[in-house]
């Protein structure tokens, strides 16, 4: 790791101020930054620790659920309110990382995490992402994790979040402070970025923006709502797919319903398609197994990839299936 | 034929340096981190005070440190291991503030005013924790290199209460992995201790 100096920082303002400046870097709970700082693929000049400066309350607010950036990810998917009301939430954190590495990792860190694509953690490979201008190892290499949609020919990388497939499916805003303005809100689907001919950004935070909480509109969805994570061992591994499925039903008629994936693109990847679908049909396997081929059409496998197109359109199908026994 | 020959002034070069070689200080590691330690400049140097097994440590360290390396290297508590040093088997497992954590992804500077337990906390009074106890009567190990972690995962595990099923344990005690596969001593571990 490369020497650095540590700063606590005590205010939002403080951390925004000088986020903006080169070679600063915001930590909180580290669980990603500091395995990045150990392989010298982050190399901060200074490091800013924001974890006094940052909420770390959940509450309720008039249109639905505000989590404070510096909520633990174990605290969050334990919490009553989001168990009860928004159990997509707490089944998707539940399914990532290890109890430990939850009881560390913050909400605001979550979003920010970096893709797992070894080419991307392998210093003397080349990767756009980290090195902008060598190239994409993963397009003709080993692809097998890599995205089957919305990837360019500069990088294939996948993100790596399940948190953040739930929220995409929930349409949460991301709240975020800056230097020059209050509160900037940027609705989810709008944060992270697809890679393009810029790889090396993940997301549309700005440069001073500090992450301070994410909101979650109140939602019907709660009843029926699953998450299905397909990964290479049972417990403790990134997705191969991932699928946040909820439905909003009047008897058996779907009103309205949501379907996001991970393991499959640059950013978490809503099925908008099927979700128009699945609106005003009945609640039926046969309906789900149409949706599912709805979304599957979308997918464009790389070389060693391709296994995980039937595996997503069964994991579409079980996901809408488990939702009507949530 | 050429004929191979040292010269005087390459005999003596090369034997004075040999000779000044052997006189460097049985010490050298000593001599290299005193160097070291010199180098890193004093604003890459942190103060931190840190509750360790209920004892108060206050230390000056280079702000790199992890909180695995500062219990190992500065308060030489060594039962924490050092396993992949990447987040990814478990075996820094401690407690920060009675939560289980790692300590090999925490950075000791941020440890300031927060209370640690490691292994070497558990056992009270001369007597050993139930989950050590647990441990040696289940089998609960082999080699032991990952017991330290295993444990402190564990009692964490009972203190959740996510230990209502063979399934909930395996997939609570997921992030501490164990190369001799000793998994069902310790599952059988933490069965019994819960079931106190």
């Amino acid at each position: 790791m490369r020497p650095f100096t540590f700063q606590r920082i005590q205010s939002l303002d403080q951390a925004s101020a000088r986020k903006a400046n080169d070679g600063h870097q915001c930590i909180a709970g580290g669980t990603n930054l500091l395995d990045l700082m150990k392989k010298n693929i982050t190399v901060p000049e200074v490091l800013l620790d924001i974890t006094k400066a940052l909420p770390d309350q959940i509450e309720t607010t008039a249109k639905g659920i505000r989590i404070g950036a510096m909520v633990r990810n174990s605290a969050a998917a334990n919490h009553d309110l989001i168990r009860s009301k928004f159990p997509l939430v707490s089944k998707a954190l539940l399914a990532g990382a290890s109890p430990q590495i939850r009881n560390m990792a913050s909400i605001g860190g979550n979003l920010l995490q970096r893709t797992r694509c070894p080419y991307f953690y392998d210093t003397t490979l080349p990767c756009n992402k980290r090195n902008p201008g060598t190239g994409c190892g993963a397009i003709d290499g080993e692809n097998r994790m890599s995205a089957i949609v919305g990837y360019s020919t500069e990088c294939v990388a996948v993100h790596p979040s399940d948190l953040c497939i739930a929220l995409a499916a929930l349409d949460a805003n991301v709240i975020i402070r800056t230097t020059d303005k209050k509160e900037t809100i940027i609705p989810f689907k709008d944060f992270h970025r697809l890679p393009g001919e810029t790889p090396e950004q993940d997301n549309n935070l700005p440069v001073s923006g500090i992450i301070t909480a994410v909101d979650i509109p109140s939602n019907q969805f709660f009843k029926n709502a699953a998450y299905v994570k397909l990964r290479d061992r049972e417990s403790y591994a990134f997705a191969l797919i991932s699928v946040a499925a909820a439905l909003e039903l009047n008897g058996n008629k779907i009103v309205q319903a949501r379907l996001a994936s991970g393991g499959v693109a640059h950013k978490p990847w809503r099925w908008y398609e099927a979700e128009a679908f699945l609106k005003g049909k009945n609640a039926t396997l046969e309906t789900f197994q149409k949706a599912a081929a709805i979304v599957v059409k979308e997918t464009k496998p790389l070389s060693n990839n391709a296994f995980k197109v039937p595996m997503l359109k069964g994991a579409v199908e079980v996901a809408l299936q488990n939702c009507l026994n949530a | 034929m050429e004929k191979q020959t040292i010269s005087r002034r390459f005999f003596l070069f090369t034997s004075s340096m040999a000779a000044s070689l052997a006189f460097i200080p049985a010490g050298v590691k000593a001599f290299y981190n005193n160097v070291k330690r010199a180098i890193v400049r004093s604003k890459e140097k942190e103060t931190v005070s840190i509750i360790v097994n209920k004892q108060k440590h206050t230390l000056s360290v280079d702000s790199r440190t992890t909180l695995l390396d500062l219990l190992r290297e500065e308060l030489h508590l060594t039962g924490s291991k050092k396993g992949c040093d990447h987040g990814q088997c478990g075996a820094c497992t401690v407690h920060i503030d009675g939560q289980r954590a790692l300590s090999c992804l925490s950075l000791a500077v941020m440890m300031e005013g927060h209370e640690i337990t490691t292994i070497e906390g558990l056992a009270q009074d001369g007597k050993l924790h139930p989950m050590q106890q647990a441990f040696l009567e289940c089998d609960g190990f082999q080699c032991g290199y990952c017991t330290p972690g295993q444990i402190m995962s564990a009692v964490a595990c009972v203190n959740e209460g996510r230990t209502g099923s063979v399934a909930e344990i395996k997939e609570f005690m997921s992030g501490n992995l164990c190369r001799c596969g000793a998994y069902n001593g310790i599952v059988e571990s933490i069965q019994k201790v819960a079931a106190r």
